[in-house]
């Protein structure tokens, strides 16, 4: 099995800590020269640059939250000056306000690199025919992918997302040999290619690689059985690149963290104590090379546990179990994260409907689906159906704006959506993760 | 001549036409007409009853979302020619009706009309010496 930096894939434990080490001392000495944001935090904790030594001095840095990049919104937390940064990107967030993140040329550089090393572990070569229907723009997937399919020097197929009956016949057209989407569409798609009456024997796909969503074993089971590949799980989040940050070999037993560049811990999410090694509890990063927006110990709300032996593959990267959970109430809909919240705040707006809701999230033929259910507010309520249906649409289409993805509301009558006086239960999720 | 009907917005779901019914049937409140608007997801329950003051404030206080709306009333002979008639009346003078409905006492038919504008539907009826009825015709009926 190749690998692509064989160097620092394979290193033993000492010598990573020591990378990971001289990593963090450089970081946190860029971060507290020119980020007020941290320097105030370090000064606060009683820290300085020279505070940091080696990586184990990590835990006495303060940790970094998706509200502190949103109380810095735009670009509050970058470190570099504007001149340098060559790309934005950014990602839904709690109140309407995006998430957004920064690149200089160098980590453009890291990101491609280890995208490179993403698609090598699923066994992708400058032979293969990467076709990527994740969304290019704004979110990171499909550019993320993009750039270590060119590394790689593969042939890319940027097709991006959406446009199934396309989608196929590139496939079938191009003879392309990797698919890059979400599972949920990869399934999609399997459905899509068995109805087209395109055989597999005419396909030459071997392998995918998934992620941005949650998904589970017996969904891996169900696309290689489908559409007869490896399908491989990659995980990643725009603050702390995008894809790239870990990934499965093709052993398939849990997801190699990319950790000389992004140092990984476990904590537990109430007492914020680093847990030992393989315990569940909350994914934290810290980026050791990045320098548009270095983050430190930010808390990814994701759940799972590492673990620290060698793979069969030959990689000594810590490997991190498929996500188990979140330690929030972000929901992920079709690959784009959604927290109640978003719309609470449109519904807060409309004076019509009540400030009670519910979220009903199912998933039919493989592809998420969203129910918005609302209250309707008395004195509002019209005995014509027509306005009732107009107001119906114009709550949807609100939401829709602002979330940005599709669902269905429905009217319900008072009282009818659960009260409660401590935490609103406020989303049913019927999937099955 | 102007009615006062009562409106319930009811979901899509079994029981709760029943629930209604029971909770007036509990005040002894008696219904004159009713009619169900329904889409696949909700449904509007128009009732005509007697007291729809009281009616609204019990279904209120059960958890119904209900309005009071107002309708006129025409009785006319039960021939689809009168009915005809009284469409006619209202769309010749550019009067639109958002719904209707009619049951039938004896020979009459008792029509109910929510009109984009009841009271020029009024006039306009009144002019053509239709038979206009009261709230209190209604309840004798």
């Amino acid at each position: 099995m190749e690998i692509w930096n064989r160097h620092f894939e394979s290193m033993d434990r000492d010598g990573i800590r020591k990378v990971q080490g001289e990593r963090l001392r450089e970081t946190v000495e860029r971060v507290y020269f020119n980020v007020p944001f941290y320097r105030n935090r370090m000064q606060e904790a009683g820290l300085g640059p020279e505070s940091v030594h080696n990586i184990d001095d990590i835990r006495k840095l303060p940790f970094t939250t998706k509200q502190d990049l949103r109380d810095n919104y735009p670009f509050g937390l970058f470190a570099v000056p504007m001149s340098e940064i060559v790309r934005i990107h950014a990602s839904s967030g709690t109140t309407g306000k995006q998430t957004v993140v920064g690149y200089t040329r160098a980590d453009i550089s890291t990101w491609s690199e280890v995208m490179a090393r993403t698609l090598t572990a699923a066994g992708a070569t400058r032979n293969d025919f990467i076709q990527i229907a994740y969304g290019y723009g704004l979110f990171t997937g499909g550019l993320g992918l993009h750039y270590g399919g060119e590394k790689i020097g593969a042939s890319v197929i940027p097709i991006s997302g959406g446009n199934t009956t396309r989608q196929i016949q590139l496939m079938h057209d191009f003879g392309s040999t990797v698919l890059a989407c979400t599972p949920s569409y990869a399934l999609f798609l399997a459905e899509a290619i068995q109805d087209s009456g395109i055989r597999r024997e005419e396909l030459k796909l071997k392998v995918g690689v998934f992620g941005a969503e949650p998904w589970t074993e017996n969904m891996r089971r169900e696309i290689e059985q489908k559409l007869k590949i490896k399908a491989i799980d990659i995980y990643g989040l725009s603050e702390v690149i995008g894809p790239g940050v870990a990934s499965e070999c093709l052993v398939q037993n849990g997801l190699h963290v990319n950790e000389d560049h992004f140092y990984p811990e476990i904590i537990d999410p109430e007492t914020l104590d680093v847990l030992p090694a393989g315990s569940v509890g909350e994914l934290v990063f810290t980026t050791i090379t990045k320098e548009g927006l270095p983050l430190i110990r930010y808390r990814t709300r994701d759940l799972t546990r590492l673990h620290y032996e060698k793979c069969d593959c030959g990689r000594t990267l810590v490997r991190m179990d498929k996500c188990l959970g979140r330690s929030d109430d972000m929901l992920i809909i079709r690959g784009v994260n959604l927290f109640p919240s978003q719309v609470e705040s449109v519904l807060l707006e409309m004076h019509e409907i009540k400030p009670h809701y519910l979220l009903i999230v199912d998933r039919q033929n493989n592809l998420d689906t969203l129910e918005l259910k609302v209250e309707v507010e008395d004195e509002f309520f019209q005995d014509r159906i027509s306005e009732l249906e107009t107001l119906r649409q114009r709550i949807q289409n609100s939401v829709e704006s602002s979330i940005g993805i599709g669902l269905k509301v429905t009217l319900a009558e008072p009282k009818t959506i659960e009260r409660s006086e401590g935490k609103a239960k406020r989303v049913i999720d019927n999937r099955k993760f | 001549m102007i009615i006062q009907q009562l409106s319930v917005f009811l979901e899509n779901k079994s029981g709760r036409l029943t629930q209604v019914l029971e909770v007036l049937g509990r005040e002894n409140i008696r219904i004159t007409a009713l009619s169900v608007a329904d889409t696949s997801e909700f449904g509007i329950l128009r009732l005509l009853v007697t007291e729809p003051d009281k009616a609204k404030q019990v279904l209120k206080n059960n958890d119904f979302t209900v309005n009071i709306t107002e309708v006129i009333s025409v009785s006319a002979p039960n021939e689809a020619k009168h009915y005809a008639k009284v469409l006619k009346i209202l769309s010749d003078r550019n009067i639109s009706v958002e719904y209707t409905y009619a049951f039938t006492v004896d020979d009459k038919s008792i029509i109910i009309l929510r009109c984009s504008n009841n009271h020029e539907a009024i006039n306009e009826l009144k002019s053509h010496e239709m038979d206009l009825l009261t709230s209190g015709d209604l309840y004798k009926l």
